[in-house]
């Protein structure tokens, strides 16, 4: 039998997670590992949080590797351009081409930048994203004592940034849309407590508004906002969310229109049905969680690389090898997401979906919103998510009620 | 060579991932501080440990032998 090949796309977390499994299961086929970074996998949540303080290298942030994984193929700086998931063949963008007999898509997301013409969209024209440790380099360096910083966005990452920025010595602005500071996945009493402690902080926030220009030419030196507020800024950071890697899988009937649609045990879906030997994993994966709902969700927690990378792998695995396969994907897989987030003092800790709670099902389960607090995100009667500030002890309890949901004990009883 | 538990306390945020991989091994005291209880675990443990290094979100666990 000549050797099998899995060709992962994306030397991230979930790649790296993916691979190291598939190794775990047994398989000894050659796996090769494509990134656009220069860099192996390194750990990405400190880049926003304690990276951007002192001393950051790739060697601080990288993954360790199992020691039963370090026979895989790493083609760092060879970016994946196109595909063909009929041929089996991935095209790189220097036009060589592979095949493969598994694939995974693994390739993340990049940060979103505002459409709105203005100095270039560069680090050295003082435009900043934080997703890579490329950009966290850059950006460390503009963070000096006194530097104005404007903070596009008031998700995680913008808070996060916001904070960070705001203990290095900066003058710190935050520019959202939403009425509060993360209130989508937090909800109202929560973002409105969070907010609080910001501004206790020395961050100013300018909510309910967006951005309509950016000032300078080479450089940005300020931006306008559409309750005509001007700011100005030394560094512009755009907090705005993400855009999924996904381009290169284009054209081949899968749904592309929020990451890459898959089935619960991560195949991609052609046309709506499952395709045997393509999986995706980590940020760009959506797929159906019976734990909460049977919609597919994606979900860009720490947590989901290696959840999907163990699932996706287990699946390939099994159809690499001929064994169990319809019974391994029949077998429903349900893990929790988890997240958490560092702001100043703050630890925050979440399990489960809090943004899928109605607008009426979240309640103070523990403590004092203005302490240490454990809120409970309810929809109907179920608990979907916990959210602690501090108190991990407590939230961590709450892990095993999370998410099991109605339907489910519905369809058992059935 | 037995399996080996080190965990870098100087890196250590007490995330307490790693408790819910490998409980038999790491466990979170009454502060909510770390506490590695097993520093050379069974090999049968192996997989479990494993899978708590992969879930710490900073990194901090490393397995030798
Ligand atoms: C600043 C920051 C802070 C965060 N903080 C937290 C936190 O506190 N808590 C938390 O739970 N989560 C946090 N996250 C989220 C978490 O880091 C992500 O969910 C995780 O990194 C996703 O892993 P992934 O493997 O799916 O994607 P990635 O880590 O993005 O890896 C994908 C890789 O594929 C590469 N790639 C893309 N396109 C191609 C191509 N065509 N060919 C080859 N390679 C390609 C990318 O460059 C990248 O290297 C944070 C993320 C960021 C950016
Ligand atoms: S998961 Fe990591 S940071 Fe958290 S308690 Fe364990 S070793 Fe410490």
């Amino acid at each position: 039998m000549t050797s099998q090949r899995v060709v992962i796309a994306g030397a991230g977390l979930g790649g790296l997670r993916t691979a190291e499994a598939l190794r775990a299961h047994g398989f000894e086929g050659e796996i090769v590992i494509f990134g656009d970074e220069a860099h192996a996998p390194y750990n990405r949540p400190p880049l926003s949080k304690e990276a951007l303080y002192g001393e950051i290298s790739h060697e601080k942030l990288a993954f360790r590797v199992r020691s039963t994984a370090t026979d895989l193929t790493w083609r760092l700086n060879d970016p994946i351009a196109g595909s063909d998931l009929d041929a089996h063949t991935v095209t790189l963008a220097s036009g060589e081409v592979v095949s493969y007999d598994a694939l995974v898509a693994a390739t993340g997301v990049s940060a979103r930048r505002l459409p709105i013409p203005g100095p270039p969209a560069t680090a050295a024209a003082g435009r900043h994203v934080i997703r890579t440790l490329d950009d966290a380099f850059a950006l460390r360096a503009s963070l000096t004592p006194g530097a104005r910083v404007v903070v596009l966005g008031a998700g995680f990452i913008g808070c996060e940034v916001a904070a960070t920025a705001r203990q290095l010595g900066c003058e710190v602005h935050c520019v959202a849309i939403d009425s509060h500071p993360m209130i989508r996945p937090l909800g109202i009493e929560l973002a409105a407590e969070l907010q609080r402690r910001h501004e206790a902080q020395g961050v100013v926030f300018h909510l309910g508004v967006g951005l309509t220009a950016f000032e300078g030419d080479d450089r940005v030196t300020g931006v306008v906002l559409s309750d005509g507020t001007e700011l100005a800024a030394d560094v512009v950071v755009e907090a705005l969310g993400s855009r999924c890697n996904v381009e290169w899988l284009d054209g081949h009937g899968l749904d592309l229109t929020d990451g890459v649609l898959t089935d619960n045990a991560l195949r991609a879906l052609r046309d709506g049905v499952a395709l045997d030997g393509v999986a995706a994993v980590g940020d760009i994966a959506r797929y159906p969680n019976p734990r909460f709902d049977q919609r597919p969700w994606r979900v860009e927690h720490w947590s989901i690389p290696t959840d999907t990378g163990r699932r996706a792998a287990t699946v390939l695995n099994a159809y690499l090898s001929e064994t169990d396969y319809a019974d391994i994907v029949a077998t429903e897989w349900d893990a929790l997401p988890a997240f958490w987030s560092d702001q100043y003092e703050i630890r925050m800790q979440s399990y489960g979906m809090p943004g899928l709670a109605d607008a009426d099902g979240i309640r103070l389960l523990e403590g004092d919103l203005h302490g240490e607090c454990v809120m409970g995100y309810h929809r109907g009667e179920d608990l979907v998510g916990v959210v602690g500030i501090g108190m991990l002890k407590v939230v961590n309890g709450y892990r095993h009620e999370v998410g099991t949901a109605t339907w489910i004990r519905e369809r058992a009883t059935s | 060579m037995g399996l080996k538990v080190v965990v870098d306390m100087n890196v250590c945020q007490d995330h307490g991932q790693c408790v819910f991989a490998a409980p038999e091994v790491f466990e979170l005291d009454d502060n909510g501080r770390l506490v590695v209880m097993v520093e050379e675990p069974d090999e049968s443990m192996r997989s479990a440990v494993e899978d708590a290094a992969d879930v710490c979100p900073v990194q901090a666990i490393t397995i030798e032998g």
